[in-house]
């Protein structure tokens, strides 16, 4: 598995960038390349300096390691750990950070993903900051009774006597080019029916960085998914300081009156790019929200937009059955039911295991949202 | 090499020997190495080091694994005799004949114990010498444990409880293990270990609240009965899935250790969980991490109708230990101090030395599993009988004391009479209790109430309005008035 996710490393900077794609070439056989990534990253203007501080210029992963740089400076409690975090990681998240604040507070544990959700779970008891590191999404399953059984029901069944409410789990997510079955998993859906945890995905650095920070400084346990393939490919001016971006609240990232776009993690640049497509050869005033919070959802935000727009699209690189678009389509259903002038639209990944040579088909792409966008307007 | 050699040794690095692959990686970028091993000495901790390698377009990875070269074993010439393994894995010497290793499963870990079955000390040394106060007390806990055990049981099978598990045949672990550790060490448990709760001075009133899910539970009602908690005698809530709370307990530890608090954890559990992965994963994880933690298993030979040759095939659970590097020991779970013995100075070099520690109590569960089961249904009345008159851990501590002249019928029958009233009153005071307010059904789902909640609480208390008949309301404590910052606790 390591392997693995080192081989991937090299693989999603060729996707990246031309001087990385020489040392993929280098490490890979010709045939393994990837020229085209399904989206393209936009920076986001850089933070007020005045307001947030200094700024630096990092990509995802880096802006996941100044965040957790942040909260272990601030909180002695705070111990990182899961499987080869110490050396750094395998997406280089928790680089330098074992020898800036020793090998107890970054440590290495066995292989074991049960093992490490409880063991986080029994840290957040006695009250510390415990930050679970699952090496991919697509691993977490294993410690999915912890998570349903014990994390989230804690504080609910002890009447408020324990609780593990400073543990935050974080893991790789998403589609990365050729991932298959195994590295490329979207298990957001699997969460949002667990009352007791938070699910929270960010779009980029300064997202990252901000909601990272919210969910450890959370009383509740929260699962951060970070969108793998995000790591290097999205670059930005990011505050060096620690702040917060709030849970539960969604964000509009571009107004538009005719149709209301939403999605979260990589897929929201997918809709960027899908509404200015559509603006281009449709005329079609597209709105896009990231939700960033899966649970607890900002059905407000998504709600008030399509009593604007009249008209939904929801996009997942997840398969669709179950989904959480299913959630959100039925809830915006009850909630605007007189103002919809179309049926809600769902552009997601095909209710198949994830791919790996027919990963282009697979994700719901560009286009296939496109489509979506045009027959909803001709409805 | 050159370029790596050419590298400083860290002093005390591990001596790895080389992955083939990497060091032929390494050869082919000892320029680059040379390089990145400048690069990663020069880190100083800061993590924005990374931008700076990540300029350099090399795996970490590999580059760490080529200057791991720098500390390979010199190539010497061996003789096949002197020839030493070198192998990362293990430490161990070189045999030249075929030989499996057998477990020993017919001479298993002997069973450490203090008195025999009259009460009488086997070894004196062993004799723990306790304070004749201190043996009532274990007594006296053993037995309103029993007695409440009795009445609880009683009160399900009239229907006035929907749940309840006994205690008995394994008093003596409980009180034993209990009474060795400090009051604000951390326990998480099973669920069949009351008596911890018991000695530690959980009110009869609590216990009984819990069962009958009245007002007055702190868990608040939603839990199924014997599922205690209290955060004051730091007996964590136990919940129903089996072993979860192994791993849970190690991650205790770990806490502990690192804010240097001089406090150990002690996590209970059954033999058949311990054939959960989380059991697993809880040994090995308090073993590489060095945690202060006593693993109890409570070996009753059943889980549920399940015998323990269907449950495992090696030598019992105290045998699993020293695979994980765990010191490890069997006691007699009918001796209270055999269990005392072992678990105070497990207690005691845990903290010490930073190390968790195995004891496997052999017992035997002589009530049924649960009230949803009836053991008559895979075993003997004779086995059972056995245990309960023979081999018992309350009768074995009374003959202890009546040995001493600490203890007679006269007493006995006296404490058993107030025994008795002590828990009936408790009893009575939670059968007449009302419910928690219905408050409680939505509140510490998170910290908070998020809004989509506070929305179903409030079609709740309109859906009642209109059809509260249909419901038993008259049984629950009237509903704190709704506010829109979210439910106020109580």
């Amino acid at each position: 598995r390591k392997m693995a996710a080192i081989v991937r490393l090299l693989l999603a900077r060729a996707a990246v960038s031309g001087s990385s794609a020489r040392l993929a070439r280098a490490a890979m056989s010709p045939t393994a390349r990837r020229s085209v990534a399904h989206f393209t990253f936009v920076p986001e203007p850089e933070p007020d300096p005045a307001q947030y501080g200094p700024t630096q210029k990092m990509n995802l992963f880096q802006s996941i390691t100044s965040g957790l740089d942040n909260v272990l400076a601030n909180d002695p409690t705070a111990v990182i750990f899961g499987e080869d975090v110490a050396f750094g990681g395998v997406f280089r998240c928790t680089v330098g950070l074992r020898d800036k604040y020793g090998k107890e507070r970054v440590f290495n544990t066995p292989l074991c993903e049960q093992g490490i959700v409880g063991f986080g779970i029994g840290i957040a008891v006695t009250g510390a900051t415990a930050i679970a590191e699952i090496q991919f999404a697509d691993y977490i399953f294993p410690a999915f009774d912890q998570i349903v059984n014990e994390a989230a029901k804690y504080r609910y069944r002890s009447g408020n006597l324990f609780d593990c409410g400073s543990l935050t789990i974080r893991a790789p997510w998403g589609c990365v080019g050729h991932g298959s079955l195994y590295h490329s998993q979207c298990p957001e859906a699997f969460f949002s029916h667990i009352p007791g945890v938070k699910v929270v995905i960010p779009r980029s650095p300064i997202q990252a960085k901000g909601l990272l920070l919210s969910c450890i400084q959370d009383k509740n346990p929260c699962i951060f998914f970070e969108p793998k393939i995000l790591y290097r490919a999205a670059v930005e001016q990011v505050p060096v300081e620690a702040y917060q971006i709030p849970l539960s609240q969604a964000e509009i990232l571009e107004e538009g009156n005719d149709v209301t776009l939403v999605a979260w993690g990589t897929q929201v640049h997918v809709m960027r790019e899908v509404a200015s497509m559509a603006q281009e050869k449709l005329g079609v005033s597209c709105e896009v929200i990231d939700l960033k919070t899966i649970l607890p959802w900002d059905s407000e935000t998504v709600c008030k937009s399509v009593v604007k727009t009249g008209r939904l699209l929801i996009s997942h690189e997840a398969p669709m059955t179950g989904g959480f678009a299913a959630e959100i389509s039925s809830t915006v259903q009850e909630e605007c039911f007189l103002h919809l002038e179309a049926p809600i639209s769902r552009v997601c990944g095909y209710d198949t295991p994830f791919p790996h040579i027919f990963e282009p088909f697979y994700i719901p792409d560009k286009w296939k949202c496109f489509d979506a966008v045009r027959i909803m307007i001709n409805y | 090499f050159t370029a790596v050699r050419s590298e400083k040794r860290r002093s005390g690095g591990s001596r790895r020997a080389p992955n083939p692959r990497a060091a032929r990686r390494g050869r082919r970028r000892a320029g680059h190495t040379a390089k990145m091993a400048a690069v990663i000495r020069r880190l100083g901790g800061k993590w924005s080091g990374c931008v700076v390698r990540a300029q350099l377009r090399l795996p970490l990875a590999a580059a760490r694994r080529a200057l791991a070269t720098g500390h390979a074993v010199h190539q010497q010439q061996f003789t096949s005799l002197d020839e030493k393994p070198q192998f990362p894995g293990a430490s161990a010497e070189f045999v030249d004949r075929l030989e499996f290793i057998q477990p020993n499963v017919i001479s298993g870990i002997p069973i450490y114990r203090v008195m025999d079955r009259q009460g009488q000390i086997m070894n004196p040394d062993e004799d723990p010498k306790l304070p004749k106060e201190m043996v009532l007390k274990f007594y006296q806990k053993m037995t309103l444990l029993n007695t409440m055990d009795r009445i609880l049981y009683e009160s399900q099978r009239q229907g006035r409880i929907s749940f309840y598990m006994t205690n008995y045949g394994e008093e003596g672990t409980h009180i034993g293990s209990a009474a060795a550790l400090e009051p604000n060490d951390l326990v998480f448990g099973q669920y069949r270990e009351a008596g911890v709760l018991m000695y530690r001075g959980f009110p009869l009133e609590l216990f009984m609240a819990q069962c009958y899910a009245s007002a007055r539970d702190v868990g608040k009602g939603r839990q199924m009965p014997v599922h205690y908690g209290s955060r004051d005698l730091h007996f964590v809530t136990i919940s129903s899935p089996l072993a979860t709370q192994m791993p849970q307990a190690v991650g205790a530890a770990y806490a502990y250790k690192v804010s240097q608090e001089d406090r150990a954890v002690i996590c209970y559990f059954g033999e058949g969980a311990a054939s959960e992965g989380d059991a697993h994963a809880g040994f090995n994880f308090s073993a590489t991490l060095e945690c202060p933690i006593i693993f109890f298993c409570r070996n009753n030979g059943y889980a549920i109708s399940t015998p323990t040759h269907e449950q495992y095939r090696g030598d019992g659970i105290a045998a699993r230990g020293p695979g994980y590097g765990i010191i490890s020991i069997r006691v007699d779970g009918n001796d209270v101090f055999a269990v005392y013995n072992a678990t105070k100075e497990a207690r005691r070099r845990a903290v010490a030395e930073n190390q968790p520690f195995l004891i496997e109590a052999m017992t035997y569960r002589i009530g049924h599993h649960s009230t949803s089961d009836d053991s008559s249904a895979y075993r003997s009345v004779d086995e059972v009988n056995y245990w309960d008159k023979q081999d018992h851990p309350i009768s074995r501590l009374r003959h202890y004391m009546v040995n001493k002249g600490w203890w007679d019928e006269e007493q006995e029958k006296a404490w058993r009479k107030q025994s008795r009233k002590r828990v009936m009153e408790a009893f009575e005071e939670a059968e007449r209790a009302l419910k928690p307010k219905l408050d409680h059904m939505f509140s510490d789902v998170y910290e908070e109430t998020p809004v989509r909640l506070q929305k179903q609480q409030e079609g709740l208390q309109r859906h009642l309005k209109m059809y509260g008949e249909h419901y038993p309301t008259d049984h629950f404590e009237k509903p704190t008035h709704y506010s829109a910052e979210g439910m106020p606790h109580s």
